[in-house]
């Protein structure tokens, strides 16, 4: 045993030293094993890679890179592998080596050396073990991140390097990391093993819990400590996933809250059932997408501003098209709900086909801006940034909305004008402007519900259909004609829907849902926050 | 008539009715062929169908600049369902016994397909039904160019096993036949091959599902037990977009765990953003981005009939396409539009496919295809990295409790759509 | 004419007309009538799918085929029974009945009424919904049941059969006609329209309302059932998509095209929107949304008392008021 172990520590440092002898190898080796690059499938292709990344040169992990990228060809004459970037629909061929200029090739002479999950995870774990020395410490914890996924045996001499080398606390512990799962994944002594086992389970992460999962049916002290571990990784993990699903509860339950608000104004204040309300939430959906289109064509570099521009402008198409609803069609029907919710019915139909003879009946893209992209983990809570984003944004337009009722002049006369219309029109408020104004407003923040909606969903005609009845459920159980109620009954629906959802599944949840609403409505049939002794126009 | 019209002058239905007689009256030419088409305009399935339409009329187009069929110009009868699923067997009786159509080209949904067969069986015409779909049927006034199971889903899961190594299976879908049914067929194939019960996860979502937070986190979690992961997906239509944004969210890659969809085509992708999903993959039949001359001049074709160079095509374009030819062809050779003619003319009968080979229409009334596996590229469309030698569609599953014993033949003298070769008898249905 | 209102819509008519009982005369808007419609056609549609017996694609005896290809083994309790005709016909009555008895008892004793009524009844039709899509319920799911072969024994395609449904549709409907107007010109129905006009008011003079509303709220599940059960064998399909909101929405304002309050109301106004879609989906497949749209909004507008009341209108030559006819107005108080 002693003896193997001396042996690998000795061929460890050949290979680990080979490179640092000689970052560069001879232009032709490595054109060479380039264009072994272009020949045969898969698993040819997966060879060569290896292969060129034991040269160890540091022009490889640049040209893998483009590999990756899908910007490798072979001129199908000689069978010679290019960088090649697209002139319209011929292809611009560079030599890889040399740098050289090889001239236009039209489409038909080259083939792009096609690359799919398994090329690129190759890819990724040879850049990796190049890039474990580079001078930039995120791209080596990057390196490092990537070795660790892939267990890469042959890596860990210079993974042994390069923690030597390693001044950045963070950067070490994932090399650290990797390290172990190396070694654990190598034919390295048990006793080894075991420590490797002890640092994965230090790390305590879903990830930890994969690869020591892996190792759970060996024989020896390694299945035993790797047993041991992962029981505790699970225990640890159980308490987050209950972090995670009222997490997932909340996220839910501030979609409905910017479903329902601006139903909560037209219909909890107003007592107007409006139908076409989920229409709203599409208008501003689709003026996201026009928004973002009209900046991709002209101002491509205000791109991650494109939903701030939007939100305004989302707000006002939304409202405008509340307020002529309200000026055509609802003022005449105050007093008739069930009318007002027919003729309502019929307004989000005709829109519905406006913005499909408009935009077309398919899905239209609104992309996500890079500060809405991606993740991050609080303790083993991943909280995605929409989501977030989404949580802040609807808190931000309920308080908006509370403060616009309980401290302007206009919110003051909203609330007149909802207790007593004859009273207030005494008093020298014009009813109907504010009629209308409510009813803008409300659709104005279905039309903000709809630019938040645009990033997590479809934009497409039936967008708002989705969403009414889960908005009047809201409006409803919170209790209408309270904001209060409002905010409540979303986060309360949306985090008993998704604390449901794990054991019933995600449809025999909401039926439940929908049930206990229907039984909750009978035992109180005002709502959650039922407003008491409430001066009601009889 | 006249009568009629004005004692009831006031009533809004007399009105209609006149129009409408106005416009019966210019039915009344024999010098073409009238081919129906029946795909909801409007409605749920409007976004897929829609497409479908245009592309029958695309098709009608082109036949009628070289000349039509037998010396006739074609013309297109499009009604329109509104996916309303009794509605499409009333639309269906109009086209057929009003309307005097050929043949329809139509429907989407399994359920549409069950909703028109028994008019299209009294009323003696064919459908040509052009989206995959969960097999376990053979009419014989209905010829399916679309996929069934094996044409789609199983060489997919081959490919994952040997390119990818994947040894842990999540299927998800949505709750309907297609899905249930891909699914039963997959669990038994991939337990043929070893894989145990632990290492499949299933999971039905509703229609238009769009919170996948909690989804995602199980399939990750599913995902983190030391053995490579992918998921095949048969989550439908307006649910992909959400899954897919949550997916990339969550910062699942591809190379980490794969997703393979059955109903995730160039249209669906053109509602999102596919930087994040570089990878994932799809199997059809048909991509827009395969590289051959029949396709390049479809492509070509349709966007100079659209009117728009930015649409894209798709696989039931495809089988649309391989479907109108067919039937061209088939009625050319038979010389006559006779239903019953036709029908068995179209047994055999061999076109071009968009993809560099050719569809031949088997007597199970299924066709041949290729089978091609794509990984969504950042441009929206797919880089195929895999192909296989055409699949007969095959209508009753080898691994399906119920119908492993049955096959389907349209020849005489068999003359049956679910032949149950282990007790010898034509089991009922036709 | 060779165009014809499908006759396949004449149950749906009859339904309406019931729609038209609870709402017209007695103020309750019922967004979910569909369901119990969809109840009454899945209860005959079990029916006749274990009427296929092996005449299924699997030649199953017990299961039908969609339980075959999915495996399943036997036969679910709740789908015993029901190749008895006598146990479906009954179940057909009993299911929407019990149903709407147990939703209405603890709706109306609470005093659950107008826009909240309304939205509760939408929340039920769409919980039955999803349960229903779901193929773990058992009832096929998306695709529903379909594939009929025969009704006590006679082929359900053949003109002879498709003429004694129609014919028993009509006789329903007039049945339907019969027992409507039998309800409103008794007692009962003074008592009705009473509590439409003024509930509170009602209740104080000692009549018990939530009883009335109650037995007339029950009554029209139970026809909306039976037309359900006479409209699936015409049409040869029941799936999931009858329970869809939109559908009872619909089902309402054809009662509002044609007049509500008034018994012939609904049945014209049900030819009359049928038509139009029958003939704007043949020829204007793109404008029909925007037509029936603005149906609802013009109807709800400008005709509050429907084709009927325009009728009377253009008869009498005196226009009524718009809040005379609105049977609504006192819920509206009550829930602004």
């Amino acid at each position: 045993m002693s003896f193997f172990r001396l042996f690998t520590i000795f061929f460890a440092l050949i290979a680990g030293f080979q490179p640092a002898l000689a970052s560069r190898v001879a232009d032709t080796d490595l054109s060479s094993r380039i264009a072994a690059l272009g020949v045969g499938g898969f698993d040819d292709l997966e060879k060569a890679i290896a292969n060129l990344a034991a040269s160890g040169d540091d022009r490889v992990p640049a040209i893998l890179d483009r590999l990756g990228n899908g910007e490798l060809t072979v001129r199908k004459a000689d069978g010679l592998v290019f960088f090649a970037d697209k002139v319209g629909t011929d292809f611009r061929l560079t030599d890889p080596v040399t740098g050289v200029d090889a001239g236009l090739a039209p489409k038909a002479t080259v083939e792009k050396v096609k690359v799919n999950n398994r090329i690129r995870r190759a890819i990724a774990s040879a850049v990796g073990a190049l890039t474990l020395m580079s001078p930039d410490p995120a791209v080596r914890r990057t390196a490092a991140e990537a070795v660790m996924k892939s267990a890469d045996v042959t890596a860990l001499p210079v993974l042994e390097r390069a923690i030597a080398a390693e001044t950045v606390a963070d950067v070490r512990a994932a090399m650290v990391a990797a390290r172990a799962t190396a070694l654990l994944a190598s034919d390295a002594p048990e006793a080894d093993k075991v420590t490797a086992i002890a640092a994965i389970a230090d790390i305590g992460s879903r990830d930890a819990l994969g690869f020591l999962s892996g190792y759970t049916s060996t024989d020896g002290a390694v299945g035993d400590a790797a047993r041991k571990a992962v029981a505790a990784i699970e225990s640890r993990l159980m308490l987050w996933d209950i972090g995670q699903n009222l997490w997932y509860g909340l996220s839910l339950g501030s979609v409905l809250l910017l479903a329902a608000i601006g139903l909560a104004i037209t219909f909890g204040v107003m007592g107007v059932i409006n139908m076409a309300h989920g229409e709203m939430v599409m208008l501003g959906a689709y003026a996201t997408f026009t928004v973002q289109e009209t900046i991709r064509t002209s101002w491509p570099q205000l791109f991650d501003y494109s939903l701030l521009i939007a939100l305004p402008v989302a707000f006002l198409t939304a409202a405008l098209a509340g307020i002529l609803i309200e000026r055509l069609v609802i003022r005449w029907l105050y007093g008739r709900p069930l009318e007002t919710l027919l003729a309502t019915w019929g307004v989000s139909l005709i829109l519905q086909q406006a913005v499909r003879s408009l935009y077309g009946a398919n899905n239209r893209e609104v992309g996500n801006p890079s500060w809405m992209s991606g993740s991050f983990a609080l303790g083993e809570i991943q909280i995605t940034w929409t989501r977030l984003w989404i949580i802040l944004f609807a808190l931000a337009v309920f308080l908006a909305l509370i403060a616009l009722l309980k401290r302007t002049r206009l919110g003051l006369e909203m609330r007149a004008v909802t207790q007593n219309r004859q009273m207030a029109a005494a008093v020298g408020i014009r009813t109907p402007l504010v009629d209308a104004l409510i009813f803008g407003l409300g659709s104005g923040v279905a039309g903000l519900a709809g630019v938040a909606l645009s990033q997590i969903d479809n934009v497409s005609p039936n967008l708002g259909r989705g969403y009414i009845i889960d908005s009047f459920m809201v409006v409803v159980f919170g209790g209408v004609g309270n904001l209060w109620g409002t905010l409540v009954g979303a986060l309360t629906l949306g985090v008993a829907n998704k604390m449901l959802e794990p054991y019933a599944g995600a449809v025999l949840g909401k039926i439940i849902l929908l049930l206990a609403i229907i039984l909750f409505i009978q035992k109180r049939p005002r709502g959650l926050f039922a407003l008491k002794g409430r001066a009601v126009e009889a | 008539m006249s009568q009629i019209f004005d004692r009831r002058r006031m009533t809004l239905a007399a009105v209609l009715g006149a129009l409408l007689a106005s416009t019966m009256a210019g039915y009344a030419a024999d010098d073409t062929i009238k081919v129906g088409v029946l795909h909801s305009l409007s409605g749920t399935m409007a976004i897929s169908e829609t497409t479908l339409k245009d592309t029958v009329l695309y098709l009608i187009d082109e036949q009628n600049k070289k000349g039509g069929v037998l010396g006739k110009k074609l013309e297109a009868v499009v009604v329109d369902p509104a996916s309303n699923w009794p509605l499409f067997a009333e639309k269906a009786r109009e086209l057929i016994s009003q309307d005097k159509v050929s043949v329809v080209f139509g429907c989407w949904t399994s359920v549409s397909r069950k909703s028109v067969l028994p008019v299209f069986k009294e009323l003696n015409s064919i459908l040509f039904y052009p989206v995959q779909y969960e097999g376990e049927e053979s009419e014989r006034n209905v010829f399916y160019t679309g996929a069934a199971p094996n044409q789609q889903a199983i060489p997919a899961v081959d490919y994952l096993m040997k390119e990818e190594g994947v040894q842990r299976w999540v299927l998800a879908g949505t709750d309907y036949v297609y899905p249930r049914t891909t699914n039963k067929i997959l669990e038994a194939y991939l337990k043929a091959k070893g894989v145990s019960a632990d290492d499949i996860m299933i999971n039905y979502t509703p229609f238009g599902h769009s919170d996948w937070q909690s989804i995602v986190a199980d399939i990750k979690k599913f995902g983190s037990a030391g053995k490579k992961t992918a998921v095949v997906s048969t989550i439908n239509g307006d649910a992909n977009v959400p899954f897919y944004k949550e997916l990339g969210n969550q910062g699942i890659k591809a190379e980490d765990i794969p997703v393979v969809a059955f109903s995730v085509g160039e249209e669906e992708l053109a509602g999102i953003d596919t930087k994040p999903l570089v990878g994932h993959l799809a199997a059809w039949n048909y991509f827009e981005s395969i590289d051959s001359e029949a396709n390049a001049a479809f492509i070509d074709g349709w966007h100079k009939f659209i009117k728009n160079d930015k649409r894209t095509t798709n696989d039931p374009m495809e089988a649309t396409y391989i479907g109108f030819n067919a039937w061209v062809k088939a009625v050319e050779a038979a010389g006559t539009t006779n239903t019953d003619t036709v029908i068995d003319t179209l047994v055999g009968t061999t076109v071009p496919n968009l993809s560099g080979g050719y569809a031949t229409i088997m007597p199970n009334h299924h066709i041949t295809k290729p089978v091609l596996i794509g990984e969504i590229q950042d441009n929206g469309q797919f880089d195929i990295v895999s192909r296989t030698a055409p699949v007969v569609g095959d209508e009753w599953s080898d691994y399906l409790e119920g119908s492993k014993d049955l096959i389907a033949d349209w020849r005489k003298p068999l003359s049956c759509g679910n032949f149950n070769v282990v007790t010898g008898k034509c089991g009922g249905g036709s | 004419m060779s165009f014809t209102c499908p006759p396949t819509n004449s149950p749906f008519a009859a339904s309406i007309s019931l729609v038209d009982l609870v709402w017209g005369y007695c103020g309750i808007l019922s967004l979910g009538h569909g369901a119990f419609f969809a109840l009454g056609g899945y209860a005959m549609g079990m029916y006749l799918m274990r009427q296929i017996g092996t005449r299924g694609v699997y030649a199953d005896p017990v299961l039908p085929d969609f339980m075959v290809f999915l495996n399943w083994k036997e036969l679910p309790w709740f789908w015993q029974g029901f190749d008895m005709a006598w146990y479906a016909f009954l179940m057909v009555v009993l299911v929407p009945g019990v149903i709407a008895f147990l939703f209405g008892w603890l709706s109306f004793r609470s005093r659950v009424t107008g826009v909240y009524l309304s939205i509760i009844t939408q929340a039920l039709t769409y919980a039955l919904l999803l349960a229903f899509f779901r193929n773990d319920m058992g009832f096929g799911g998306n695709n529903g049941l379909t594939d009929f072969k025969d009704i006590l024994g006679f082929p359900i395609q053949a003109p002879g059969t498709r003429a004694v449904l129609f014919a028993a549709s009509a006789l329903m409907l007039a049945l339907g006609f019969v027992v409507a107007s039998a309800v409103v010109r008794s007692k009962l129905g003074k008592v009705l329209v009473a509590i439409r006009d003024a509930e509170s008011r009602t209740g104080f003079i000692g009549y018990r309302v939530e009883h009335y509303k109650l037995f007339v709220w029950t009554l029209s599940a139970v026809m909306a059932g039976i037309a359900g059960a006479l409209y699936v064998p015409q049409v040869g399909i029941i799936n999931p998509s009858e329970f869809d909101p939109a559908a009872s929405i619909e089902a309402v304002i054809w009662v509002a095209v044609g007049g509500r309050g008034t018994l012939i109301g609904p049945l014209i106004g049900a030819v009359a929107v049928n038509f139009g879609k029958t003939w704007f989906t043949g020829v204007l497949p793109e404008v029909w949304l925007y037509a029936l749209g603005t149906l609802f909004v013009v109807v709800t507008l400008f005709l509050p008392r429907g084709i009927v009341g325009l009728w009377g209108r253009v008869v009498t030559r005196r226009a009524a008021p718009a809040k005379e006819v609105d049977g609504s107005g006192r819920q509206a108080g009550e829930a602004a």
